[in-house]
């Protein structure tokens, strides 16, 4: 199982030892007067396309998310939560078949022994009726939580068609950072990326740089997302932004290939790139270890 | 009264017929480029420009809300049903620029792509 910790994460990026990298801080770790802190770890779990059924790009498309909850379940030490950073479904015109797979999906998930479940949607899911159904199903697309003295931001960028977060949200934003002080921990979830990846694929948000404006002042900030399938590292200004791969198919390189398009199932190495995410808090070293567990092919 | 229900009957016509084809504009010797978007394609999804040449892109839509983005010309534009959206472009240089639907229109969301081919042919 890979893992990035700061050393490997500067490399990845060029930096060196020294340079612009932030982990968290080690004088975030200590946080006088906040309960329940101490080390813990989440999943990041995305882009599960339940209802996709194409066989030549997965064949096991029923399946696969059932394997990942097995390997979700077989974990020694189970999580604090899990986090599904969007696209749990596959597109569909169909607003009741949409909901129907929503459900479905829920209902595969309770299979998961962690309880303590949260989603956002991917445009797959909520991008033709603006999340009319994932809200139905699933409550709020964007909201914030604590948890052992972190922050947790849940973004939308999908319920506007055009991927942006929109103004409201943004004010709601700007409104969440200011009960917050600038060493305070905090971790971003979005669905799509918040800086320019590609557009040209819609590797990106329309607004995004909105956001990062927001975040910027902040010492501590970290961004998990999906949609592109694959692990991706990047820095903007201090904040690091990390994809996962995905748990239907994985997608190519951004602008490798002219189109955007699944990579076809390898029967010589079945599931590949396909995987989840465990990130573990390292309070004493002021950062974040984050392995990348790709999916077992047995 | 009749007369002049005639005369804007036969300008809507007009531009109803103009609005079919690749042809002069109404801005004097522009040429008008019509593009239809559709779920899943562009119509057409090759769309030859001379570099140099000032041209109206007249987008419309045969069903749903849809996106146009080429990046590299720097063009955007919102494609709603029942609606005209005019974009007007003068290409400064010459290449191959894709562009694509950048509002998530659903399973075949990813195959509106086309391109748009910048010549310095006359």
């Amino acid at each position: 199982m890979p893992k990035v910790n700061r050393r490997d994460f500067m490399r990845l990026m060029g930096l060196g030892t020294i340079g612009g990298a932030v982990f968290m801080s080690s004088g975030a770790s200590a946080m006088p007067g906040k309960k329940e802190t101490g080390d813990f770890y989440f999943l990041q779990l995305t882009d599960t396309h339940w209802g996709f059924s194409d066989p030549k790009v997965n064949p096991d498309f029923k399946g696969t998310l059932l394997k990942a909850v097995r390997q979700v379940n077989a974990l020694k030490l189970q999580p604090d939560f899990i986090m599904f950073t969007g696209d749990l479904t596959h597109t569909t015109e169909d607003a009741a078949e949409r909901k129907r797979r929503l459900l479905e999906f829920r209902e595969v998930i309770k299979h998961l022994k962690v309880k303590r479940l949260m989603f956002i949607p991917g445009e797959h899911d909520a991008s033709l009726d603006n999340g009319a159904v994932f809200k139905e199903v699933f409550g709020p697309t964007h909201y914030s939580f604590e948890h052992r003295g972190v922050h947790f931001l849940a973004l939308d960028n999908v319920s506007d068609p055009s991927g942006s977060l929109g103004e409201a949200q943004l004010n709601w934003l700007g409104g969440e950072l200011k009960k917050l002080d600038a060493d305070a921990r905090i971790v971003v979830f979005t669905h799509r990326p918040l800086f320019d990846l590609y557009p040209q694929w819609e590797w990106a948000t329309p607004d995004g740089a909105k956001a990062l404006e927001l975040l910027a002042p902040f010492n501590n900030v970290t961004v998990f997302y999906g949609h592109i399938h694959q692990i991706n590292a990047h820095v903007t200004g201090r904040i690091q932004h990390f994809s996962s791969k995905g748990l239907m198919y994985p997608l190519p390189a951004p602008g490798s290939q002219p189109k955007r398009a699944p990579v076809p199932w390898n029967p010589a190495i079945p599931y590949r790139g396909m995987g989840f995410r465990q990130v573990q808090t390292d309070l004493k070293d002021g950062e974040y270890v984050i392995t990348e567990t790709p999916l077992h092919r047995g | 009264m009749r007369r002049l229900t005639k005369v804007v009957g036969a300008a809507l016509l007009a531009v109803l017929i103009g609005a079919g084809q690749q042809g002069m504009g109404a801005q004097g010797a522009e040429r008008t480029v019509r593009i239809v978007a559709k779920k899943f394609e562009y119509q057409p999804n090759l769309i030859k420009l001379k570099r140099g040449e000032p041209v109206v892109l007249q987008f419309v839509s045969a069903d749903r809300l849809h996106g146009f983005s080429c990046p590299g010309l720097n063009i955007r534009a919102t494609i709603e049903p029942g609606k005209a959206t005019t974009v007007r472009v003068v290409p400064d240089k010459v290449g191959v620029f894709p562009f694509h639907c950048d509002l998530f229109c659903g399973e075949g969301h990813d195959e509106m792509t086309g391109n748009i081919a910048v010549s310095d042919e006359p």
